[in-house]
């Protein structure tokens, strides 16, 4: 009976495990399923053609690169907000200090917050502002959107560092801002694993440039110009009744897999490097 | 020269403290100015009408939330029946079972599903789960679904929280000292004695954390559930209805309901009331994360 009992509930086990590598199978097959027999040169590297959105020709270049601006930017503001929040509360702080507590726990909370209230704030604060929906308003909201994952990321590495170097460095009368200078080339790999987290998470995002972003066929060229992003335009595309504008949409979504993919393997790869700088 | 380092070092450490405190009041200023965009439609109606009132027709000034609450509300615990038991399994699989090989063999699995983007579950979810309800499952309980239901949302939502839940889960039991589980397997008990005696009861307020986090994260899924649920206003009344969670129902109208001031500020105390569930729920369970990390790591 025991032994039943534990060979059952083994075999769920099992079983689950397998359920959930399977969905994540069946996931990426539907998706490059129905995307790939759409998928062309034209859609990576053109624009919108005319007639674009009734099935005619043209890809969704508007989109891929409105994308890459918006996270571009947003990851430039994010990364020099959250590395000197990170280098305070570790290293100005006394470990255990209540402000440091303070500031991981607001971290975490605004990490849990949805993207759909982001993207609401982010338009509210651009009406009071007076920026139209445009790339300076996403590039705004999703950096409020990717700043928590980043910092989280970074103070996660930076604690795992060990205490040795910026004791010596400190001991060798440099100052706590040259240590920190640095420390940061230490936590290179780190930052760089935070940066793909970051980049991968506000590349996916839809709700937070739903309203601010605004969305057009043309490539920006100026920061109060609106921008295409590549969540929007598979959520636009596939919202239309025509069989092959839906068929670029699933193109479109196999454009964003493979994004994702290559960054979540890439931040794999430079995340393993780190822990073996650290041994 | 010396001198000059001191004051770099100085004012490096002021827009330090600065930026660190501006972090922290930035949740403040969300909370703050989401509210003051709310306060129009609080008063114009009491809260209590808003929230229990089924009825919503923005252009005769009806605000009546009901639809949309129970709405989210259905999809996230569906979401989280179906979700929980999934990943309890696998975790403690992973965390008792499994060799070191096996969990790093699966860990870039959890880090992909976490990783892809809410829009590509929406895609997914209305090209297998709908078609799959609508044809397969719907017609042996109802007359006729659409597919676009409470029971897509709630499935595509399971997955979606699953990695959240997982790694939390995995966190969970690591922080359980190796020494308790040594002993009962030494008292002679099997791995699964272990794990239902010992492993579960121990860590339960860490599994009730992780359930919290995941079930504010599906509160606060947008762009899947808007592709999946189907979108009526209406209460659902079974799993094979179309429903109408709140995030779906700020991003389907905010931006064009600027030109009636009560239907946004009704829109901004829709995002309110998810900032402040999902912020209390995400602060509940961190506390207890923090206490058990901090229980176990001395």
């Amino acid at each position: 009976m025991k032994n039943f009992e534990e060979q059952f509930f083994k075999t769920l086990m099992i079983v689950s495990a397998s359920i959930i590598i399977g969905v994540l199978v069946f996931i990426i097959g539907t998706i490059v399923y129905k995307g790939l027999p759409a998928l062309s040169w034209d859609m990576i590297t053109k624009l919108p053609g005319g007639g674009f959105y009734l099935g005619k020709e043209g890809g969704v270049l508007n989109a891929i690169i409105g994308s890459l601006y918006i996270v571009g930017g947003s990851l430039i503001i994010s990364i020099f907000l959250s590395i000197p929040v990170v280098m305070f509360i570790n290293f100005y702080l006394p470990a255990g200090s209540a402000f440091g507590n303070i500031t991981r726990f607001t971290f975490d909370i605004l990490f849990g917050i949805p993207s759909i209230v982001y993207g609401a704030f982010g338009f509210a604060l651009m009406v009071y502002l007076g920026i139209r929906a445009s790339l300076l308003g996403g590039i705004i909201t999703v950096a409020m959107l990717i700043m928590p994952i980043m910092m989280r990321s970074l103070d996660e590495v930076t604690r795992l560092l060990s205490r040795d170097l910026p004791d010596a460095l400190l001991s060798l009368g440099a100052t706590k801002y040259e240590m920190i200078k640095v420390i940061l080339r230490q936590l290179m790999p780190g930052i760089v694993t935070a940066v793909l987290l970051a980049l991968g998470r506000g590349i996916g995002d839809a709700a937070t440039v739903l309203f601010t972003a605004g969305y057009t066929d043309n490539i920006p060229n100026a920061l109060d110009q609106p921008a295409a992003t590549l969540p929007l335009s598979i959520f636009f595309q596939l919202g239309s009744p025509v069989a092959e504008v839906q068929n670029r949409a699933y193109a479109s979504a196999v454009i964003l897999t493979a994004v994702i993919l290559v960054l979540s393997f890439a931040a794999r790869y430079f995340s393993s490097r780190f822990s073996k700088n650290k041994l | 020269m010396h001198y000059l380092r001191k004051i770099k070092d100085r004012s490096a450490r002021h827009v330090m403290l600065g930026i660190a405190v501006f972090a922290v009041l930035f949740l403040l200023v969300i909370a703050i100015s989401l509210f003051i965009k709310a306060l129009p439609i609080m008063r114009e109606k009491s809260i209590w009408v808003l929230l229990t009132s089924g009825s919503w027709r923005p252009f005769k000034g009806d605000f009546g939330f009901l639809p949309f609450i129970l709405s989210t509300l259905h999809v996230s615990l569906l979401a989280i029946l179906i979700a929980l038991p999934l990943s309890l399994l696998t975790s403690i699989y992973l965390h008792t079972y499994a060799s070191r090989n096996t969990r790093s063999f699966f860990q870039p699995f959890i880090d992909v599903l976490s990783g892809i983007p809410s829009v590509i579950y929406g895609v997914w979810g209305t090209l297998t789960i709908v078609p799959l309800i609508a044809n397969k499952i719907a017609p042996n309980f109802v007359e006729f679904s659409s597919g676009y239901s409470v029971l897509a949302g709630g499935m595509v939502l399971a997955v979606m929280i699953l990695p959240l839940l997982i790694s939390i889960l995995l966190e969970v039991f690591r922080s359980i000292p190796q020494e308790m589980t040594d002993a009962s397997m030494q008292l002679g008990a099997t791995k699964w004695q272990t794990v239902k005696k010992v492993v579960l009861r121990k860590s339960f307020p860490g599994i009730l954390a992780a359930v919290v986090l995941s079930v504010s994260r599906a509160f606060g899924e947008t762009i899947a559930v808007l592709m999946v649920c189907g979108n009526i206003t209406e209460i659902p009344h079974s799993l094979f209805d179309a429903c109408y969670p709140l995030p779906a129902l700020i991003a389907n109208n905010y931006g064009e309901m600027l030109s009636m001031p009560s239907y946004e500020s009704a829109l901004m105390l829709a995002a309110f009331l998810l900032f402040i569930i999902i912020v209390l729920f995400n602060a509940l369970s961190r506390v207890i994360l923090v206490q058990i990390e901090k229980r176990y790591s001395l």
